[in-house]
């Protein structure tokens, strides 16, 4: 039975991080009310495993809760099968020219938004991981369960499609 | 170094993630490639508009409210007093559901450590053909790498040389894996590339000998005088099942 003590440990050091956790269900599940869901059940997780945790990252510790946690919400929803892993080692398709770096950054906030919201979920995961928490690659394949030359797989085609995406509204907003 | 390893670098480069022999080849290429350029000017571009964008959500204020209340609730005891019988059926069937998971993650977690192992074991071979870093220890004499490792680690990894039999020995590294610094032993083959990662057995190690192979690597595992073997490359797998045979001897 948990008591309080055990409570105020669990709050000092998980709750400070529930900002990040709902910034990756946010983006995750792309809805207000989803990503608090998701949040709030990856927190009773998080809660019935801490007396297990070792505890060297909190942070993402409950990050990668917050995943898994997203991705049985995700099944029970949509009685999908769980995403495959790619798992491959791929290289970026070079045959694509690199975007004009002009229009890149003509781009606006509203564009880019709906560029991220636009991508597959792994490579959504990821940017968010890297861009907005500032996360290793280490870390990043920690908390996806995937090997570090996945994660810089994804990075870069993630990056390369909000590229793409970005320029070519660019280009049609400036016609 | 060519157009295409650079590109394969460059988010590696631009993310602060590559190690200075890295990040000095890929300037030096940036310096002479105007194409490579712009593609480092547009992972810097992506970046400073992600940075400024202001796309991070706030959480709401009721959030961490609603957090800490939920877990009262599931766990009484922990908070707040005076919970009725519904609670305390609520609580039976957690604990049920706990109990029933607790079996199941056990079980899974020895796989889950395999896996981890297998895609570390990926991951460095990977990452030692990346980076150009794939010996500390440059030579095909047993006699130099061996004792190279000396000091470095606390047991003394085999070397042994089979120029003879068409495979060289290039060098040595030390790598880390299963949670320990391991020595790399790294072989040639033609234009592959094969690295043989050594490390003392622990005992609730995996032991069985076998071959998988992962992400288009093959891999090969065996254990020998108390050492764990793990040998990996692109090479096929009746070529590496030659190298470990010839290993073993």
């Amino acid at each position: 039975m948990p008591d309080q003590n055990e409570l105020a440990a669990f709050n000092e050091a998980v709750l400070p991080h529930l900002g990040t956790a709902y910034n990756l269900a946010r983006w995750l599940t792309r809805n207000d009310q989803d990503a608090e869901d998701v949040v709030q059940e990856a927190s009773l997780r998080a809660f019935k495993y801490w007396k297990g945790f070792s505890g060297r990252d909190c942070r993402s510790w409950l990050l990668a809760i917050v995943r898994n946690t997203y991705y049985s919400w995700l099944r029970q929803r949509s009685d999908q099968p769980e995403l495959t892993e790619d798992g491959e080692v791929d290289n970026v398709d070079d045959s694509t020219p690199s975007p004009e770096t002009l229009l890149l950054q003509n781009a606006d906030r509203e564009m880019l938004r709906s560029a991220l919201e636009d991508l597959r979920v792994e490579f959504r995961e990821v940017i968010v991981l890297r861009e907005m928490e500032g996360l290793s690659y280490k870390e990043i394949a920690d908390i996806s369960d995937v090997p570090i030359g996945t994660v810089m797989s994804r990075l870069a085609r993630a990056r390369k499609q909000l590229q793409i995406y970005l320029t070519n509204s660019s280009a049609r907003n400036s016609l | 170094m060519t157009c295409k390893d650079t590109r394969n670098l460059l988010n590696a480069y631009v993310d602060g993630e590559l190690d200075s022999a890295g990040s000095l080849s890929v300037e030096n290429h940036v310096q002479q490639c105007a194409s490579c350029l712009s593609g480092m000017e547009n992972l810097r571009a992506l970046a400073s508009l992600i940075e400024n964008g202001a796309l991070r959500f706030n959480a709401s204020r009721h959030l961490k409210r609603n957090v800490q209340a939920a877990i009262r609730a599931a766990n009484p005891g922990a908070g707040s007093p005076l919970f009725g019988w519904r609670w305390a059926s609520a609580l039976a069937s957690v604990v049920v559901i706990v109990a029933l998971t607790w079996g199941v993650t056990t079980q899974w977690r020895r796989s889950s450590e395999e896996t981890l192992l297998f895609n570390n074991i990926v991951s460095s071979h990977v990452r030692s053909m990346m980076a150009n870093h794939i010996t500390d220890v440059s030579s095909s004499d047993s006699h130099t790498v061996k004792p190279w490792f000396g000091g470095k680690l606390d047991y003394s990894p085999p070397a042994k040389d089979l120029t003879g039999q068409g495979f060289r020995l290039i060098g040595g590294r030390l790598d880390y894996l299963d949670n320990r610094p391991v020595a790399a032993l790294v072989y040639q083959r033609s234009q592959h590339f094969i690295n043989l990662f050594v490390w003392p057995v622990r005992t609730t190690e995996i032991t069985q000998d076998g071959q998988l192979s992962r992400q288009g690597y093959n891999i090969i595992h065996w254990t020998q005088s108390g050492m764990t073997y793990w040998l990996i490359s692109d090479l096929n797998p009746a070529e590496l099942s030659e190298c470990a045979r010839l290993l073993k001897e």
